[in-house]
C-alpha cells in the first residue's frame, strides 16, 4: 500500500474529507457542446464567502483542493483565492482552458507552487477543437496559455474528453501534449447537465467506438489485461463502497451547494447557511450515500462485472436511482469485455424502467 | 553552542491526520508523513524559537525524553526534511510568510 493508500484509507476510517472540489464560477468564455453547467451567475459566492469556507476545509482536513469552474479566470479575485489557499497549505489543483493565462498569471501559478493545472483539449485541429468549444481561436490560445505554463515549470495535464466529434483526433492530442511538455488523460464520458437534462449524451461515444479505445495500448497499457473478462465474484466484493465520493470527496459549487461530487449532483446542503462539517457529519443525504456498498445494489449487486466495473453513482444518480446502474458504466463493461451487464441483460427483456431522474430540491 | 532555527518552507501542502502530519512536496510531488514527535517539531517551526528550545519545552515535555539524545535525535530530522526541502534552517531567527498548519483529530 502506498503512502497516499494509507492517508486515504486513514481518511476513510476517521471520515475526514480529503479532497474537494470547489468550483469558483459556472461563468466560462467557452461553450463547449458538451457541457453540463448553466453558465450564467446566480449569485457566486463572494470571495470573503470562499476564504471562509476555505478556513472551514483546511479545519475539516481537507489536503487536495481542486478549483474549478466555468472558467476560473472569469472571477477577478481568482488570484487571491488560490494565494489563501495556498497560505492554508492545501495541495492546490486548478482546472482551467488556459485562454487567459498571459506571461503574468503563469508566473503566478508557479510562484504558488499549484500541484498541476489541467487543460481540456479536444483536437490537435483547430477547426475540430474551436467547433466543440464554439469559440473561435480557442486552440490557439489554449496552447499559447499552455506554453506559458510549461516554461515557468508549471505541470500540467492535457485532458481529453472523447465524443463523436474528436474520436479520430486522440492521437494527435496526445502528440500535442508530448509536444508540450505536459502529462495526457482521456476520458472517454460524457455527463448529463446537472438539472438531470440527457440530450447532452448524443455527443457520447458508443460501444463499438468504446471497444476501438479500449483496444489500443497507448490509451489502456496491457489490453489482454484492461479487456479480460470479470474475476469470479467474491464475497468481499459486495462489502466495496462504491467511490469516494461523500467518502473521503465533495464538491461545492460556486453557489455554496454541496454534493457528494461534481458528478453525482445530489444536493446535500450549502456552505452559506450551514457550517461545511455540519454537513459532512451530519447531511442525511450524504450519510444515505456513505451507507451503500455493493451488496445494496439491487442490480449490480448481482451482474457479474460488479468488481470491475467503474459503476458511478452519480451518473446512476442522474439515471433516477443512485442505488441502480449507471448504463454508461454498463456500456464500458460490456465494451470491454464483451460480456453484456445484468442491467443490459434486464433492459432487453423489458424488466427495467429508464425514467429521467427529477432533481431533488435542498429540503428546507 | 549555536542556535538553530527552523521554518516550513512554503512549496509544501501539508495537513495534520489524527497527530501525524502529511506533507507533500509541490516541486516533485512526493509525500512525506511525519509521526506525532516529527508533527510536533514541524507545527513549532515558525522561524522564531531555536529547535533547542521546541524540544525543551514541547518534546520533552509530551513524550518525558532525555533532552541532550533529544536534541540530537531532532537536530538529524530536521537536517533530512531540509535537504528534503521541506523545511528550512538557519542559524539566525527566519522570517516567513503567514502559513496556517491545520490539525485534524477525530475518532471513527
Amino acid at each position: 500500500m502506498s503512502l497516499m493508500q494509507e492517508f486515504g484509507q486513514r481518511a476513510l476510517d476517521r471520515g475526514v474529507p480529503l479532497s474537494v472540489q470547489l468550483d469558483v464560477t459556472y461563468r466560462c468564455n467557452e461553450r463547449c457542446i458538451h457541457c453540463y453547467l448553466d453558465h450564467d451567475d446566480h449569485g457566486e459566492m463572494t470571495t470573503a464567502e470562499i476564504r471562509g469556507v476555505l478556513d472551514q476545509l483546511a479545519d475539516a482536513g481537507v489536503f487536495f483542493l481542486t478549483l474549478s469552474g466555468g472558467e476560473v479566470f472569469m472571477r477577478r479575485d481568482f488570484f487571491n483565492i488560490v494565494e489563501y489557499a495556498r497560505s492554508l497549505m492545501f495541495c492546490v489543483k486548478i482546472k482551467t482552458n488556459a485562454f487567459m493565462i498571459g506571461e503574468e498569471e503563469a508566473r503566478r501559478l508557479h510562484e504558488l507552487m499549484v500541484q498541476d493545472v489541467q487543460v481540456s483539449i479536444y483536437s490537435h485541429r483547430a477547426e475540430v477543437h474551436d467547433a466543440i468549444t464554439l469559440l473561435p481561436g480557442s486552440l490557439k490560445r489554449t496552447v499559447e496559455g499552455i506554453r506559458r505554463l510549461r516554461s515557468h515549470g508549471v505541470k500540467v495535464v492535457v485532458a481529453n474528453v472523447l465524443m463523436m466529434q474528436n474520436l479520430s483526433d486522440y492521437s494527435g492530442v496526445i502528440q500535442l501534449a508530448e509536444d508540450l511538455g505536459a502529462e495526457y488523460t482521456i476520458d472517454p464520458t460524457i455527463t448529463p447537465m446537472m438539472d438531470g437534462d440527457r440530450n447532452v449524451l448524443r455527443l457520447g461515444l458508443g460501444v463499438p467506438q468504446l471497444q476501438d479505445v479500449f483496444r489500443n495500448s497507448d490509451l489502456v497499457g496491457n489490453v489482454d489485461e484492461f479487456c479480460a473478462p470479470p474475476p469470479a465474484m467474491h464475497e468481499d466484493v459486495l462489502r466495496e463502497l462504491p467511490c469516494s465520493a461523500g467518502h473521503t470527496a465533495c464538491y461545492i459549487s460556486p453557489y455554496g451547494d454541496l454534493y457528494p461530487c461534481v458528478q453525482f449532483p445530489l444536493p446535500s446542503g450549502n456552505v452559506r447557511s450551514q457550517k461545511f462539517m455540519d454537513i459532512w457529519l451530519y447531511s442525511e443525504q450524504l450519510n444515505d450515500v456513505r451507507s451503500i456498498t455493493a451488496a445494496d445494489l439491487p442490480v449490480c449487486s448481482g451482474c457479474g462485472h460488479v468488481g470491475s466495473c467503474s459503476r458511478c453513482p452519480g451518473l446512476a444518480y442522474l439515471e433516477g436511482n443512485m442505488r441502480g446502474p449507471s448504463t454508461q458504466d454498463c456500456q464500458k463493461s460490456f465494451a470491454r469485455t464483451g460480456i453484456e451487464s445484468a442491467n443490459m441483460r434486464l433492459r432487453k427483456t423489458g424488466s427495467v424502467s429508464s425514467g429521467l431522474v427529477q432533481i431533488a430540491a435542498l429540503p428546507s | 553552542m549555536r542556535s538553530v532555527y527552523i521554518s516550513r518552507a512554503t512549496a509544501v501542502a501539508a495537513r495534520s491526520l489524527d497527530g501525524e502530519m502529511m506533507i507533500m512536496s509541490a516541486k516533485d510531488s512526493t509525500l512525506f508523513t511525519l509521526n506525532p514527535v516529527g508533527t510536533i517539531i514541524w507545527q513549532s517551526a515558525d522561524g522564531k524559537m531555536p529547535l533547542a528550545e521546541i524540544v525543551k519545552q514541547k518534546i520533552c515535555v509530551e513524550f518525558d525524553a532525555d533532552p541532550a539524545e533529544a536534541l540530537k535525535d531532532a537536530e538529524l530530522f530536521v537536517s533530512d526534511l531540509a535537504s528534503h526541502g521541506i523545511l528550512v534552517m538557519s542559524d539566525s531567527p527566519i522570517a516567513q510568510p503567514e502559513l496556517h498548519s491545520k490539525t485534524v483529530t477525530r475518532g471513527s
